[in-house]
């Protein structure tokens, strides 16, 4: 489906040679309501992390608009996510092609793809093509002679892992901070520069030209019900093979790590502890077996999560928050999960925008409650504690304006659940005065404070309640 | 650390920095056609200024602010916000280190480690002979090549401790092989270095 790996597979010449382009000049010979019906029929559902049906996006753009704008969603941050770094420079027509068509199909005036700011190589290779399309036809005026027009336009970021909510990059766009808005109104009525908006992935995009030229019935027959279609699977860490694979939706976590087309097995034979398998903010997938029964392991009954399965519903069986993107990264056995936790939390506590108090405190709260696990001074009260605040922030529990801070809070609520056990051995096993040391460093206002002993108290509704000696005990 | 405020308003003309050549201005109006508003001109004008002055000084906030017809305390808000933006002046070279949960379990550590007993400086520090910063990102995308980093434009790949002195001594070490595309790039004197 790519041409990853074809020599000089950027110019446009060696991506006609192969049938390029063909896709877009049938598609602008069809009526736009037609196109927009195909991948409504294909149920191509958004490759960028959401999965909302693209097709239904389309259709929610008021009719009768004068301006449109289509903008694409480069701004790949999510870690460790690279699919769209691979598309984008091993095949940038086909994203091009894709928005041609897309920008047909939602009669788009104007195209602007969101680049992410570390994106440079990337940048001059997309630039390079798009120039390449400029002089082939394939944007400008009067597209292949259809008198439909398009511009498109590179915008680069600097480096904000929020400009890829769509608000917050449309925003970003506009020049602003991208500090997303307030939903409704959908970019699809109000968006850039308040006009109606489509904000669509860049693999999303490049679906859609083999849609086109091939068919809805090729579409569906890869995948199954619901996910339908082929779909960019990246693996990295301690994998033989680490990089970008390409397969139907619906493999499962273990084709992605052992499977010979992806990931070909770990790194030195070591043991999966965990997986995140659709980027950070999705959760976190135990690699190690859970037996049906206790005693004897019985390979028909047990299983273990790395049976998920890669599409839009499975994964939600094994607590995490949805697919994402696809991309997996695998803790070997031989790392403390208390580095991943440190390392997640620092994600998110870094690159919070700092719009909604829930999300900016919350996840700098989490960043410090992890370090001082780190450094050998936590209480299980702390893991109380961090269940409770990634309970009480995000959209979901109606606290935040966008999704970052529910992917702040599901990987650490993920860890804490499914590693319990392992956090509580390591600080059963701290020395208590050397944590009251490290604790007097990192909060000297809070030294003379007990370290508390034993879970916080829950009551039979769920909600948390503090023991009162345990307030202001360092945080 | 100890923060240190600035009037900015009653900030004398050698405090403000340098500025922006008209050569400078006038690619910066080039943009101004692809968007129908002038505020959405901001990033790549600072993405511009900041090739052609290194970081963005008050003196670029200011003129960028007449520029685009904008409130020069709008300028500052995007400015401070997006991590690219410098407002200070930094080393010939930034090495940009990625340390996302895949490049830390390849190794990550170890390079940063490494890189800052080597160039002696710590993260977001700029060395004192003004060759080299140093600074951490949350993540380059490059998470099969893990860990990676950034010399200006170079993305160096599968970095090990082993490989950094030969990484650092090489005068080629941020230039990229594909073709450059100069939009975003500062207007070059004829002559100087590209």
């Amino acid at each position: 489906m790519k041409h990853v790996g074809v020599p000089n597979s950027t110019s446009l010449e060696v991506y006609k040679s192969d049938g390029g382009y063909a896709a877009a000049a049938q598609a602008l010979r069809m009526k736009p309501a037609e196109i927009v019906e195909l991948v409504k029929k294909a149920n191509l559902r958004g490759r960028g992390g959401a999965g909302f049906p693209a097709g239904l996006k389309w259709g929610f753009l008021p009719p009768g608009r004068d301006v449109t704008y289509l903008c694409v969603n480069a701004d790949e941050s999510e870690p460790p996510t690279f699919s769209n770094r691979v598309l984008m420079e091993s095949d940038p027509h086909m994203l091009l092609e894709g928005i041609l068509i897309s920008g047909y199909a939602t009669q788009t005036t104007v195209a602007y793809i969101y680049m992410r700011g570390e994106f440079i190589e990337q940048f001059h290779i997309l630039q390079k093509a798009i120039d390449e399309a400029y002089a082939g036809g394939y944007f400008g005026k009067n597209i292949l002679g259809s008198g439909y027009d398009l511009e498109c336009y590179i915008h680069r970021g600097a480096g904000a892992y929020i400009c890829g909510e769509e608000t917050g990059l449309i925003e970003s766009l506009e020049g602003k901070r991208g500090w997303p808005r307030i939903k409704p109104p959908f970019p699809a009525v109000e968006g850039a520069f308040r006009q109606p908006t489509v904000v669509n992935n860049v693999e999303t995009l490049a679906c859609v030209p083999h849609i086109v030229s091939r068919g809805v019935d090729w579409w569906l027959s890869l995948g199954h019900e619901n996910s339908w279609g082929p779909k960019m699977y990246c693996v990295s860490g301690p994998v033989q093979r680490p990089g970008c694979y390409e397969g139907p939706l619906g493999i499962t976590v273990r084709d992605l790590i052992y499977g010979e087309d992806f990931g070909g097995g770990m790194l030195g034979g070591k043991r999966v502890k965990a997986v995140f398998p659709g980027g950070l903010s999705m959760g976190v997938l135990r690699g190690d077996v859970f037996p049906r029964n206790a005693g004897a392991v019985d390979p028909k009954q047990d299983y273990d999560e790395l049976d998920c399965m890669l599409d839009f519903d499975d994964p939600r069986r094994y607590g995490l928050m949805g697919l994402g993107t696809a991309a997996g990264v695998v803790v070997p056995e031989d790392v403390d999960i208390r580095d991943v936790l440190v390392n997640v939390t620092r994600f998110f506590g870094t690159e919070s925008c700092g719009q909604c108090t829930q999300c900016r405190e919350g996840s700098n709260w989490m960043r410090k409650i992890a370090g001082r696990l780190r450094a050998g001074a936590g209480r299980l009260y702390d893991l109380d504690l961090l269940e409770d605040i990634s309970n009480n922030m995000g959209m979901m529990p109606g606290q935040s304006i966008c999704g970052l801070s529910d992917g702040a809070a599901w990987p650490v609520r993920m860890l804490v659940q499914k590693f319990r056990r392992e956090f509580e051995q390591h600080i059963a096993a701290q020395d208590p005065e050397a944590a009251e040391r490290v604790l007097r460093e990192i909060n000297p206002a809070a030294y003379e404070l007990p370290i508390v002993e034993g879970r916080a108290t829950r009551s039979v509704g769920g909600t948390f309640q503090v023991p009162l000696d345990a307030c202001g005990a360092g945080e | 650390m100890a923060w240190e405020t600035i009037d900015r308003r009653s900030l004398s003309e050698d405090e403000l920095g340098p500025g922006l050549s008209e050569a400078v201005k006038a690619k910066i109006r080039t943009f101004f056609d692809r968007y129908p508003t002038r505020q959405a001109v901001l990033l790549p004008a600072l993405h511009v200024a900041q090739d052609a002055v290194g970081y963005i000084s008050y003196r670029v906030m200011r003129e960028v602010a007449e520029l685009l017809e904008l409130p020069p305390a709008k300028v500052m808000d995007v400015v401070s916000f997006y991590t690219q933006f410098w407002t200070h002046p930094r080393g010939k070279k930034t090495i940009v280190l990625c340390r996302s949960l895949g490049c830390e379990l390849m190794g990550g550590k170890e390079v940063l480690a490494a890189l800052k007993e080597k160039l002696g400086i710590g993260e977001h520090e700029t060395s004192v002979d003004g060759e080299w910063s140093l600074m951490t990102e949350e993540c380059l995308a490059a998470c099969e090549h893990a860990p990676c980093m950034l010399i200006n434009e170079k993305l160096h790949k599968c970095v090990r401790v082993e490989d950094l002195d030969r990484i650092l001594a090489d005068p080629e070490n941020d230039k990229i092989e594909v073709v450059r595309s100069d939009l975003y790039d500062a207007p070059r004197e004829p002559g100087s270095q590209a």
